[in-house]
């Protein structure tokens, strides 16, 4: 859920900041703010920490996340579920697979859905933006159009339907479903940087010194964009892991839960949430925390870099 | 428009808008009359009984249950309506309701049915012999889009054609006896008639509301149907409940006691039966413990515990259904081999999934159907969970590096497959370990599981049924009558067999000839067919609050509430 | 101005035919369909086409949605084949608008009637301790699965403590007699006023769920139009002229900033759809959210078709009305 559908405008608002400076001092006089704000600071360790988690996972996973070791532990006529033992810190899961190594490990998947999630979204936005920005004219109208109606639904239910188009439900297509939703932001938001910049002091300077317009775009607009893009690169990580959560609590999400992530784990539970509320509560809590560290730095980032609110 | 705007003072504004609206909320509240029936805290307030107000997974698609096939329909019809046979309480064997007994010649071919006097419908309509042809004679002769699929589901199902006769029908005339006798004539014997008309969907309705509001008028238009007025606003049966309401909106529907039911013992204990419904299944377990709702159907079997834990009523009902792992014979050819199959049946541990994967109750199947249905053998060849065996098997067979496709459905659960992702891993696991090789496909239930398994085109897969009566040919009929379905027999040397035996069963009129038919057909099917591999038998439970009693739970999930009291 | 507004209607209804047709098309694509949804596990190889052909799937694309098309225009847009078999597919949209518009409307009330004192007090004690708090409870706000709140919420109050209700609109067989659909207001028109605090306090739990994403918008929008206004010149020059502090307030730095939060507000409509399919589903609220979730589950194409349709031409419409007015106060948006 991309926050708020004043979408359009505080994508605007970010896409202006990239024509007040050049890159450098900008992004030198950011660092300097942020190595001093505690809420930068915050969220960057909780992703530092959550990156390394990811890394180190296989290593510290004591069990294979996929087996159900402790099968003869589960019945469902009894409602058990095998609780915390030896080497089984978290007990096991509703199909009797350790849970502790399953919450390590679904870092990766998470990272994965975040990050692969991101990536796609943001080089389809490239593309849509870029051609809009630079060509002008109907390509612009065109494109334009086409990112607007697709702003115009709501982000989950343009999510759902691109989910349920699909024969059956992997990771991968939780990823496409979840980055589908996110070009037209940063469609919209390239767009605008480049509209920005095309009128700033800049870029006018440069195509009066006889600069070519190929040049101009990947020398000058470009680089001046990266700003406005990190902040919401930053913002739609932590989107897209709520959103995957969101899909798998609505069905959509992967079939196969051999490989384990924190969305599906924490969709898979909610059957069994008051009865054992461990296990949903693990995958819950990561999220959170995980996205509000995405939150955070991207929010920091938003700030610094927004000569508005530089005060 | 930017101009007057400007030109207004504020607070004539500010006036203009209170005036408005003030206009709006009187104009709106002119129109807007209570419709309450004077008596302040709603309902009569006649011979006690209270209310009982049951969480329903669905809505009911229509009140006339001729046209239905769909549980939540039938629950809701079951309540309004009565067959001339039904179902004995708690059980599946066929007893006598509107019609006291019934004769048959000794061909099969001519029932004669006598009926319960002093019965009529709830709009004053008697109940006799001429409601019951009439009856008939409306079910025969429906047209258009009352012969399609999703309508008229039961009657092709069990009496196959209509009267313009494009496909040949089991029905073949009703005659009037005298005002209380009814006979039925048939083209062929059968084992299923008289115990099919006990389905709901055979219920009798009143002759006089049919016509009054044009019942049989459906039409299929674009990409759905369009129902009558009787099946949406009018449903008029005898049964101790009588419609009231649907508000769609909230989602309710609200039927109230039958004061002129026939039989006074079976007349309803509460005054108010109420179906609220809640597609979600934990939403309606919420509802329950908070008081919202006084029971639902199918609860989890992982909530059982719970429920039983804070005092709810879990009747757990005999199960009368069968889980398997269907087996195609179409494209994969290492699976028309027998070897192989039995080898899938020794490396499955049914035991075990049965005790991890489902609810209190459930039982290991050795066969296509529970043992409370006629034909039911207790010397078929069983198959022990045995890896060795399988591996060996395998290796007879020459496929020891078997690879298959074996597919399980999403977004469904079903009494008999309660958690399909469980018992998928479950058995997936125990047919990696004898060295198979198993590719699993998942797809939505209604996103091409059930489509694709249609066609044969699922290798392995995961499906079930639920028995809408007590006949071998409910079961096995549904299943292997087609060769060209789910299992795809056609390509395998025996399926035609199969096919021919079980008709020549089901058309043998001799009840103890006819179960040893389907005795034989069940021994071939386990030891020389095997088309496909019976897992278990689970039970269907139904939860009620601790202040409901008197509820008698059905094997066919057809609970009536009119035996249940509320405190 | 009349030929901006006649201009983008003429676009307006573009967009919409465009979104139809591919609607139509792309649900067409999806894989089983209505006839699998309606036989289940009792389908067979001949049922299935028997039944496909009745329905008309049967027949090639553009024939159906020429079918559509012409019905449509006569105010038939199909009857529903699994949401609410046999309702019309309009009726399906109009009995639920008014369940998630209500929910809708509580939730932002609640988000306004948090998020704006909030914003204001963050904003004249910026930097400090509720400035830093409230802040941060934005941004949990944000972090948290609307889905997993609406769970907690739900287990806590309606399950454990019992005192709101768990799920639905309004206590089953309530006699209350139904006016607009909106069962708060049919409640105070007809005086039936139990009825009408009924449906409140079946509302509280979900709105308050569903508030958490426009209260955070809100809440920033807020603080920061405040933090702009107090630095702006006249409130400099207000203060400096003496002006009594709750007078500046008053007159010059709320009615400032309230300009940008209206427009955020107008503007929340989609985000709020996205949460109602979660909270819906949770709150068990039939409403369009969960219309379109068993839509898609059981593959009723007629009542995805209207409510997709209907939900998008609503977003539309609304945000066509914004630019309007931005329009009539600043002529230079009709050139561009």
């Amino acid at each position: 859920m991309a926050i708020g559908t004043s979408r359009k405008e505080r994508i605007d608002s970010l896409a202006e900041s990239s024509a007040s400076e050049t890159g450098v001092s900008l992004a030198a006089s950011a660092w300097r703010r942020l190595r001093r704000n505690p809420v930068f600071l915050v969220g960057a360790s909780i992703i530092g920490l959550f990156v390394l988690l990811a890394l180190l996972a296989p290593v510290l996973a004591p069990h294979d996340p996929g087996v159900r070791m402790l099968a003869d532990q589960v019945s469902r006529a009894t409602n058990s579920i095998p609780p915390a033992q030896e080497g089984h810190p978290f007990g096991g899961d509703q199909h009797g697979r350790d849970l502790f190594s399953r919450v390590l490990l679904g870092s990766q998947q998470t990272l994965l859905v975040a990050v692969l999630a991101t990536v796609i979204g943001l080089g389809g936005g490239l593309t849509l933006g870029t051609l809009a920005g630079a060509f002008g004219g109907w390509v612009d109208s065109l494109v334009m159009r086409i990112v607007d109606v697709m702003l115009s639904v709501p982000s989950l239910l343009l999510a759902v339907s691109i989910g349920a188009l699909f024969s059956s439900q992997t990771q991968f297509t939780v990823i496409l479903a979840v980055a589908i939703v996110q070009i037209p932001v940063f469609a919209r938001l390239l767009r605008g940087t480049m509209l920005a910049q095309r009128e700033s002091d800049h870029v006018l300077a440069a195509r009066s010194l006889g600069v070519r317009q190929r040049s101009i775009v990947f020398r000058h607009m470009l680089p001046n964009a990266l700003g406005p893009v990190i902040v919401q690169s930053t913002l739609v990580l932590a989107v897209a892991i709520i959103d995957a959560a969101a899909l798998s609590f609505l069905g959509l999400g992967a079939a196969d839960d051999s490989v384990p992530e924190w969305g599906q784990m924490l969709g898979n539970a909610q059957n069994v949430i008051d009865s054992h509320p461990h296990l949903a509560f693990w995958p819950a809590a990561c999220i959170i925390v995980v996205a509000l560290g995405f939150t955070l730095v991207g929010e920091s980032l938003r700030d610094a870099l927004d000569p508005k609110r530089r005060r | 428009m930017a101009v007057s705007k400007r030109a207004l003072n504020p607070r004539l504004r500010r006036l203009t808008t209170v005036g408005v609206a003030g206009a709006v909320a009187l104009s709106l509240s002119a129109c807007a009359e209570s419709q309450r029936d004077g008596g302040g805290d709603g309902g009569g307030s006649s011979s006690g009984g209270g209310t009982f107000t049951f969480g329903a997974a669905g809505a009911p698609a229509l009140f006339d249950p001729f046209y239905a096939s769909d549980g939540e329909t039938f629950r809701v019809a079951r309540q309004i309506f009565q067959g001339l046979v039904t179902f004995e309480p708690g059980g599946v064997d066929v007893v006598p309701e509107l019609a006291t007994g019934w004769e048959s010649s000794d061909d099969g071919l001519e029932w004669t049915f006598t009926l319960q006097e002093g019965v009529s419908f709830h709009d004053g309509t008697p109940f006799d012999a001429d409601a019951v042809c009439y009856n008939f004679e409306r079910w025969y002769t429906q047209e258009g889009a009352g012969q399609s699929e999703a309508l008229s589901y039961y009657w092709k199902q069990n009496f196959g054609g209509f009267s313009d006769g494009a496909t040949p029908s089991l029905y073949e005339s009703c005659s009037v006896d005298d005002e209380h006798t009814a006979t039925v004539t048939l083209t062929r014997a059968t084992g299923k008639f008289p115990s099919l008309l006990g389905l709901p969907a055979f219920s009798m309705q009143s002759p006089t509301a049919l016509e009054e509001y044009s019942a049989n008028d459906v039409r299929a238009e674009g990409d759905s149907f369009v129902f009558s007025e009787y099946a949406r606003e009018h449903p008029t049966g005898t049964g101790p409940f009588v419609f009231s309401s649907y508000d769609e909106g909230n989602g309710t529907i609200e039927l109230t006691r039958n004061e002129e039911y026939w039989d006074e013992d079976g007349k309803a204990n509460i005054e108010r039966l109420i179906f609220r419904i809640i597609p979600d299944e934990t939403a309606r377990k919420q509802e329950l413990q908070s008081g919202g709702i006084d029971g639902y159907d199918l609860p989890n079997p992982a909530d059982y515990q719970q429920l039983r834990d804070e005092g709810f009523q879990v009747e757990v009902r005999a199960p009368f259904n069968i889980l398997y792992l269907g087996i195609s014979q179409k494209d994969n050819p290492a699976l028309r081999d027998l070897r192989v199959r039995q080898a899938l049946a020794h490396a499955i541990n049914r035991e075990g999934l049965v005790s991890s994967t489902l609810p209190d109750g459930a039982e290991v199947a050795t066969q296509l159907y529970p043992d409370s249905v006629e034909g039911w053998s207790a010397d078929v060849r069983t198959y022990d969970y045995d890896p060795e065996r399988a591996e060996e098997l395998l290796a007879e067979a020459g496929h020891e590096d078997l690879t298959v496709d074996f597919w399980w459905p999403t977004e469904v659960t079903r009494p008999y497959l309660p958690d399909p992702q469980g018992i998928f891993n479950a058995i997936s696991q125990d047919l990696e370990a004898v060295g198979i090789t198993v590719n699993a496909v998942s797809r939505p239930w209604a996103g091409g599981y059930i489509e694709e398994s249609n066609q044969g085109n699922a290798p392995l897969f995961l499906l079930g049924w639920t028995g809408d009566y007590n006949t071998a040919d409910n079961f096995l009929g549904s299943f292997f009558s087609s060769t060209e379905g789910q299992f795809y027999t056609g390509e395998s040397d025996w399926g035609q067999q199969l096919a021919d035996d079980l008709a020549a069963a089901d058309s043998e009129p001799d009840e103890e000839i006819r179960a040893g038919l389907y005795e034989e057909i069940n021994e071939n099917l386990m030891s020389e067919w095997l088309p496909a591999i019976p897992i278990s038998h689970s039970p269907p439970a139904i939860v009620v609050a601790e202040h409901v009693e008197g509820l008698v739970t059905s094997p066919l999930t057809a609970e009536e509430f009119n035996t249940i009291t509320v405190e | 101005m009349l030929r901006y507004t006649v201009r983008r209607l003429g676009q307006l209804m573009l967009v919409v035919l465009a979104l139809s047709v591919l609607l139509f098309a792309w649900l067409r694509a999806l894989p089983g369909g209505p006839v699998s949804a309606l036989l289940g596990d009792r389908a067979t190889p001949e049922s299935e086409a028997a039944l496909r052909a009745d329905l008309g799937l049967d027949q090639p694309i553009f024939l159906q949605y020429w079918r559509f098309v012409a019905r449509a225009l006569t105010g038939d847009f199909g009857t529903s084949t699994g949401v609410q078999r046999g309702t019309p597919a309009l009726d399906v949209f109009l009995q639920r608008f008014p369940a998630t518009l209500e929910l809708a409307v509580l939730a932002i009330l609640i988000a306004i009637a948090v998020g704006i004192p909030l914003g204001y007090l963050a904003a004249r004690r910026r930097g400090r301790l509720l400035d830093n708090l409230s802040i941060t409870w934005s941004l949990v706000g944000i972090a948290v699965p609307v889905f997993f709140l609406a769970f907690l919420l739900k287990w806590i109050f309606a399950v454990q403590l019992g005192w709101l209700p768990a799920s639905g609109r309004q206590t089953g067989g309530i006699d209350a007699t139904r006016v607009t659909g909106f069962y708060v207001l049919d409640g105070l028109l007809t005086q039936e006023w139990d009825a009408a605090l009924d449906a409140f306090v079946h509302l509280l739990l979900p709105a308050i769920a569903l508030s958490t994403i426009p209260f955070a918008v809100i809440f920033r929008i807020t603080r920061a139009a405040v933090l702009d206004v107090l630095d702006e010149d006249y409130v400099r020059t207000a203060r400096s002229k003496g002006l009594a502090g709750a007078v500046i307030r008053r007159r010059h730095v709320l009615r400032n900033a309230m300009l940008p939060v209206v427009t955020t507000i107008g503007l929340q409509t989609g985000a709020l759809l996205s949460g109602a399919v979660l909270t819906e589903r949770v709150f068990n609220i039939p409403g369009l959210g969960q219309a379109l979730a068993l839509g898609f589950e059981r593959k009723d194409f007629p009542v995805l078709q209207v409510v997709i349709l209907a939900s998008a031409m609503t977003y539309v419409l609304v945000n066509l009305l914004v630019d309007l007015s931005y329009a009539a106060i600043d002529p230079r948006i009709r050139t561009r």
